[in-house]
């Protein structure tokens, strides 16, 4: 199996460790990864905000870029570099008064985007493509008795539900229960984090993000597929405990850090040492199943 | 505020004003006003307008209420009213044109987020990819508030003892995608010029 791969800016910056854990476990799972040559900012949620046309324009340049690598399927680990190549490219592809604008812009660049790439999210790639089979037949490390809450939040999911259920997701269920963890049943999945919020409207950021973690209570670990809802629920744990009165502290990992962890990938190959929420019991746990392994 | 006598510093006309509020009525026009957008929205409990009343008066063209309510500022682009709207409308997209328009406006309540999409927008300018330190320092500057930057110093300090937070002062850099950036700008300018005719 080969993917183009866009890893985003917060790959390389706050988010590297999704990055690292990302291509460790594809490595393992024989996949390989080819990353979208001089690709640049997909304009996040910023780009939006100012101009539809500059949204274009940025995402516009990364799908184009694509479409000059010769297979098309991208694989992109952030679900709002996800959402943003996913969203320009379907309408670059079908609107061709835009196709025409968008491209002016990039003949600057001696570049031309038709919307025929298709940006796929890593959530997708692992629960489609690979499957849940692949990592139970890789399975080094059995995570048994670790209980683990799926988060998906919400542009992997809406509104293009690509590849799952976008009010009741399940894609992560297998995935998860394939590492011999168990998966929680819980509301919040596909709950709002409160993404950008929380730096503009912190009020509201910490009543979203502490709606989560309350909820998440009967688990071991939280998992995510996606930088900023990987900071919001990692970074501010000590604040929200404060503002609830009680301890709301667990550990947050990514998806490909729990799969890879299964897998027997050392804990700092997938850049575990880079999260900010990892519990003495998760350590422990860590450390225990090691030794089993042994 | 007489909306027909202030024509804000970012349009050319109140013509183009009038026009981009005239495109967002359109996005939104089947609007049966059932309220499920409400229902649906995660932040509905911070805003002072609910989503269905702030449709409603998108639809009878009353900016002075729309741009002093800070509805539009609280969404956080979750995508459940687009997906739940039984007439398919496509509200995130139109959140996403009121705050294109609130930052055209200068509108007060909207300063904030403005400044940090600009900061990052900006970064991203000079270096293709943003830098995440670069882009908070822009930001604390635009908003030229001496406590700001407290309130992110425990984050700062966490991301800094992983070694996370770039030491790269700021800086032009190679202005990577400033032909970008402008060329989008000329368009924008040229079309809102030509449909003014
Ligand atoms: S859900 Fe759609 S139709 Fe119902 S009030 Fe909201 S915008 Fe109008
Ligand atoms: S997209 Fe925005 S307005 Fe719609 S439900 Fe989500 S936060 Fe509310």
């Amino acid at each position: 199996m080969r993917y183009l791969y866009y890893p985003g800016c917060s790959l390389e910056g706050s988010a590297r460790e999704y990055g690292q854990a990302t291509e460790a476990l594809m490595k393992a799972l024989g996949v390989q990864m080819t990353e979208v040559e001089d690709w640049t900012c997909c304009g996040a949620s910023a780009a939006e905000a100012r101009s539809r046309l500059l949204a274009l324009a940025l995402s516009g340049r990364n799908l184009a870029l694509a479409e000059q690598m010769d297979h098309m399927d991208i694989l992109v680990p952030c679900s709002a570099c996800y959402l943003n190549l996913a969203k320009s490219n379907i309408e670059i592809g079908t609107d061709e008064h835009l196709r025409a604008k968008v491209n002016e812009i990039l003949a600057e660049e001696g570049l031309s985007v038709r919307g025929k790439a298709r940006p796929r999210h890593l959530l997708d790639i692992l629960a489609t493509d690979i499957g849940a089979e692949a990592v139970a037949t890789g399975l080094a490390r059995p995570l048994t008795g670790l209980v683990v809450a799926p988060y998906y939040g919400c542009q992997c999911l809406r509104p293009l539900a690509a590849f799952d259920d976008p009010e009741n997701p399940q894609s992560m269920k297998a995935l998860i229960e394939a590492t011999g963890a168990k998966a929680l049943a819980w509301p919040m999945g596909a709950k709002c984090c409160g993404a950008a919020l929380m730096n503009t409207k912190p009020e509201v950021g910490l009543t979203l993000t502490g709606k989560i973690l309350e909820n998440a209570r009967t688990a071991d670990a939280i998992v995510t597929v996606c930088p900023m809802c990987q900071m919001n629920l990692e970074a501010y744990q000590k604040k929200i405990s404060k503002r609830l009165a009680s301890d709301i502290s667990i550990s947050v990992i990514y998806l490909p850090q729990l799969l890879g962890l299964a897998m027997g990938i050392d804990a700092k190959e997938l850049g575990l040492d880079s999260n900010l929420a990892i519990t003495p019991d998760f350590r422990r746990f860590l450390t225990a199943t090691t030794a089993e392994a042994c | 505020m007489n909306k027909v006598d202030q024509v804000p510093a970012a349009y050319r006309s109140n013509a183009e004003a009038n026009r981009e509020m005239d495109d967002i009525g359109r996005m939104i026009r089947a609007c049966i006003q059932c309220g499920t957008c409400s229902g649906s929205c995660p932040n509905e409990f911070a805003m002072d307008l609910t989503p269905r009343r702030l449709w409603r008066l998108v639809l009878l063209g009353q900016e002075e209420e729309i741009f002093s309510s800070t509805t539009f500022c609280l969404c956080s682009a979750c995508y459940y009213c687009t997906l739940r709207c039984p007439r398919g409308l496509p509200l995130t997209e139109a959140m996403y044109r009121l705050k294109q328009a609130a930052a055209r406006r200068k509108v007060k309540a909207y300063r904030t987020s403005e400044a940090f999409y600009g900061s990052f927008l900006e970064s991203v300018r000079r270096h293709g990819r943003v830098r995440e330190s670069e882009f908070m320092t822009l930001y604390f500057s635009a908003m030229k508030n001496p406590l700001l930057p407290l309130r992110f110093a425990s984050l700062g300090l966490k991301l800094m003892a992983k070694g996370k937070v770039d030491l790269r002062p700021p800086s032009r850099g190679d202005m990577r995608l400033a032909a970008l950036f402008d060329k989008v700008a000329r368009l924008e300018s040229r079309q809102l010029t030509r449909n003014d005719r």
